[in-house]
């Protein structure tokens, strides 16, 4: 029988296994992998042994005192009821508004042009390709703009992976002590870790599931790259080629990007089948 | 976290009405179990309490877009969730640039490093100063968003789906942070662990 591998000994071990049954019998049987499942809960067991300091019997009283000083100046009223800014605070730099901006308004430019260009109807004054085709089949349009946004998403997020990929340390001198300047790559993932999320959720709500599914797994490595330092040591960046690796990402990117690019095109009108 | 959900129903409309002992009683009711989760993600006592001193006071701010029928004590550990995130991306390079390479386990250790006493107990281990500076240096290393969403997993049990909301992360993503996180500590520390039971096997 197939060894399990360490993501199925992980979700075992936290109650998260598919088929449990099926786990605990392999367990009993193998014992290669219960060798292995002995090793995982080892490293945890020395994680849980990390003591976790107390803030002190007075703790409450301090805490408060810290904090009543500043509550006058914290204003309760004003704000739309059920919002969470949290989520938010974290990365509304004027930047990053920019980016979500651009999305945001091809997501708009997209939904408005399956929405409001009226099927069959008034042509638009537009004389562009887009809005040719606009009169005949919104849906078309609609795709073929979010399509051409996550193509180009795809493009840049692969060429961040194939950087980091690519990159190695100085050969001059011992490699391990040198670091590797990543700051472009993580400026750029810095730059698409907002808008691939809200391509994953746009791809979800549109049933791409596909779309969805390598948007998924390219998030937490972009995360992983914007949140690096911007120079790391070898072993680092290794870490990072790891991750990439490890998940056959440049390939599902690749992949993915030429679906998308010749879904694009098939959405693309033909001047010979247009009639006009 | 979750006790006294009624009593906190009633602080957060008296708290609302301008009452600020009742605002004081919640924060005295959840501060403790928040700073141990801030602790755990951040690493450090100063950094618990700057992360849970922040939390109360967005807290305050927000109270009234909290939702009644919500459970307060599992908005407020969002919220501290985000403070902490925060506050170690804002560290995250600093420290990157302090790191010691501790965590590649390729290190000679003594086994006299290693507590004689460190039989396991029912459930806990207990480990020698060294060891446990090793464990919380792997733990440090782990990036934010991995850190956050294994303390969430392993520490306090929330679900992928729970972490993955707090975290504005897919299901997936937050299976692979998770997961991550658990690779890179079992490469940091599993010799740490093969080491330990050889001491000990000599020592039988």
């Amino acid at each position: 029988m197939k060894h399990l591998d360490e993501q199925q000994l992980l979700e075992y071990r936290y109650g998260d296994a598919a088929d449990t049954p099926a786990v605990e019998q392999h367990l009993r049987e193998c014992a290669e992998c219960r060798k292995s499942y002995d090793a995982l809960k080892q490293v945890l067991a020395y994680v849980d042994a990390l003591p976790v300091a107390e803030p002190g019997a007075n703790y409450e009283t301090r805490l408060w005192h810290a904090i009543a000083p500043k509550l006058d100046r914290a204003p309760r009223v004003g704000a739309r009821p059920g919002f969470d800014w949290s989520a938010w605070t974290a990365w509304m730099s004027p930047r990053r508004l920019v980016t979500v901006g651009a999305v945001a308004t091809l997501i708009v430019a997209a939904f408005l042009a399956g929405r409001y260009i009226p099927i069959g109807g008034m042509r638009t004054p537009s004389v562009s390709p887009a809005a040719d085709v606009a009169t005949k089949n919104p849906t078309q349009v609609r795709e073929r703009i979010l399509l051409v946004a996550v193509g180009d998403h795809l493009d840049k997020a692969q060429s961040i992976l194939l950087e980091i990929s690519n990159a190695e340390p100085e050969i001059a001198g011992n490699a391990k002590d040198k670091e590797v300047d990543i700051s472009q790559e993580q400026q750029s993932a810095e730059d698409l870790v907002n808008s691939n999320r809200i391509y994953r959720q746009t791809a979800l709500k549109t049933g791409d599931n596909a779309v969805a599914s390598v948007l998924d797994d390219l998030e937490p490595i972009l995360l992983e790259i914007a949140h690096s330092p911007s120079k790391v040591s070898a072993e680092q960046l290794d870490q990072l080629q790891q991750g990439i690796a490890a998940r056959g990402l440049l390939l599902k990117v690749r992949v993915m990007d030429s679906t998308v690019r010749n879904r694009e095109k098939a959405a693309t009108p033909r001047a010979s089948s247009s009639g006009s | 976290m979750n006790r006294m959900e009624g009593g906190d129903a009633e602080q957060v409309q008296q708290a609302l009405g301008g009452d600020q002992d009742a605002f004081r009683v919640l924060v005295e009711r959840h501060g403790r179990s928040l700073f141990r989760l801030a602790y755990r993600m951040t690493g450090n006592e100063h950094d618990a309490e700057e992360v849970v001193q922040e939390a109360m006071l967005r807290a305050y701010r927000r109270l009234d877009k909290f939702e009644s029928r919500a459970n307060f004590g599992t908005w407020l550990y969002r919220i501290g969730v985000n403070c902490a995130l925060d506050l170690m991306r804002k560290r995250k390079p600093e420290a990157s640039h302090r790191q010691q390479p501790s965590g590649t386990g390729e290190e000679e250790l003594d086994p006299l490093d290693i507590a004689v006493s460190t039989d396991p107990g029912p459930d806990r281990l207990m480990l020698s100063r060294e060891v446990r500076d090793k464990v919380k240096a792997a733990m440090m290393e782990l990036s934010p968003v991995e850190r956050t969403a294994f303390v969430l997993r392993h520490f306090e049990g929330r679900s992928i789906e729970e972490i993955g909301s707090t975290l504005g992360l897919g299901a997936g993503a937050t299976k692979n942070s998770v997961f991550r996180a658990v690779q890179k500590l079992r490469r940091t520390l599993e010799p740490l662990v093969s080491q330990r039971q050889i001491a000990k096997g000599n020592a039988n």
